[in-house]
């Protein structure tokens, strides 16, 4: 590819090696920001954030969108059930309207990514758990619940003591809106003590079941119990 | 009559048009994944994930091909060129005129340094993004703020680049360096007073 040979005796070249110092730092910099990123941008990210909204290049609020099939599931109010299955004596499948009736809950909680990101202060609007298993009869037995999203094949489970952790609840509303289709419309749940893998979005289905399995990531290696900060490698 | 000089090798052309076409790629691809806006209006995440993935992979497969294949010496002998930075080039940085420049002025130097810094980082982090999805000892809490962290410099020193080759009268002659390789003699004279074109 050489189309201008080097001449046999180059002149040396003055000057100080300031390229390779600057090519060091900045890969020694970005190297250990591995250790110390995370606290600095938490800091930056509170200072700039009413900045933040007026850049359209910023995700909003710090979101990402994760989904782990082809397209996002949509939403229908007429046809959209929430089924109450497993081990009840009675199936029941409730429409958007008999949720929304339910009694209403609401909370600020801040919601973890397990890749590292945080969105704090989200405001959700739903139901709790309590409530709309009052709407089946349990079979004996029962010790954890698997709930399943529209999004094939996602799911996930928690025990029932996880479930009825205070501020465990299936959202319908965030920051005061109905939740949005990336957000998981019109029901996701939300476990701010756990992270974002366990907060299935799009949720149609909830089973009753003896045993807890294995959720979409666990089943990938995640950890079954994903506590923010004492699980997926992570240590407080 | 117009008197061209030659400015950048074949090897240099190719490297940074590879570098652009797979940093494009990827700068295509990972806004997908990472502005929810997009992420809802074109879906098909885990598609984009591995066309993100496999050009990364691609890219840096591409600029180590293309410097085993091309003008190694010539390469080695613009790393160093890159590297030194004179008096002139100092009074450049702080913008005291007259700073005459070689091949390479100042700000491009830093360029170069800052964009094969961050190449490295941006595979390693990505790397260590990919390989955390698999195993927890790859996962580091930052990994995904270093990975934004440089798309955001790496755009900004992409914006300016753009505007001084494409836009800025006085250097986007330039493009037409890196382009076909050569440059007018009179451009070279007037922007770049120290080079010796051979």
């Amino acid at each position: 590819m050489s189309d201008s040979p080097p001449p046999p005796t180059s002149p040396p070249l003055e000057g100080s090696r300031v390229g390779r110092g600057v090519f060091l730092a900045t890969a020694l910099g970005g190297l250990t920001s591995l250790w110390w990123g995370r606290s600095v941008w938490s800091r930056i990210s509170g200072a700039i954030s009413p900045v933040e909204s007026l850049i359209p290049l910023i995700p909003n609020g710090g979101w990402r969108i994760y989904t782990v099939s082809g397209s996002l599931p949509s939403f229908d109010p007429a046809s959209w059930r929430l089924e109450l299955a497993g081990a009840v004596e009675r199936p029941v499948a409730l429409d958007y309207r008999q949720l929304l009736a339910l009694p209403k809950a609401e909370q600020v909680s801040t919601f973890h990514c397990v890749t590292g990101w945080t969105v704090r202060d989200v405001a959700w609007g739903g139901v709790r758990i309590r409530d709309v298993l009052a709407q089946v009869k349990p079979q004996p037995g029962v010790r954890a619940l698997r709930f399943l999203s529209a999004e094939h094949p996602y799911g996930d489970y928690l025990t029932l003591g996880q479930a009825s952790l205070p501020d465990v609840m299936l959202a319908y509303e965030m920051d005061g809106k109905p939740l949005t289709r990336a957000h998981g419309a019109p029901l996701r749940l939300v476990i701010p003590d756990m992270y974002g893998y366990k907060n299935v979005k799009w949720l149609k289905r909830i089973e009753l079941v003896a045993h807890e399995g294995s959720g979409y990531w666990e089943q990938l290696g995640y950890d079954q119990n994903a506590w923010v900060g004492r699980s997926n490698g992570y240590r407080m | 009559m117009t008197r061209y000089v030659r400015r950048f090798s074949r090897t240099e052309r190719v490297l940074h048009w590879a570098n652009a076409l797979g940093f494009f790629t990827l700068l295509a691809s990972g806004l997908i994944l990472y502005l929810p806006s997009l992420a809802v209006l074109i879906g098909r995440s885990p598609l984009v994930k591995d066309v993100h993935f496999w050009s990364g992979i691609g890219w840096v497969a591409l600029l180590v091909l293309v410097l085993l294949v091309g003008d190694r010496r010539g390469m080695l002998r613009t790393a160093r060129e890159l590297d030194r930075f004179d008096v002139d080039d100092a009074r450049w940085l702080l913008g005291r005129r007259p700073a005459p420049q070689g091949r390479f002025n100042a700000g491009q130097k830093l360029n170069a340094a800052l964009t094969a810094a961050f190449t490295l980082l941006f595979l390693m982090s990505g790397l260590l993004l990919w390989l955390g999805e698999r195993d927890t000892r790859f996962r580091f809490a930052s990994t995904v703020i270093l990975h934004d962290g440089l798309m955001y410099a790496a755009l900004a020193l992409l914006v300016g680049h753009l505007y001084l080759a494409v836009i800025h009268p006085a250097t986007r002659h330039a493009l037409r360096g890196i382009t076909v390789g050569t440059v007018s003699e009179e451009w070279a004279r007037r922007h770049h007073g120290k080079w010796k074109p051979e």
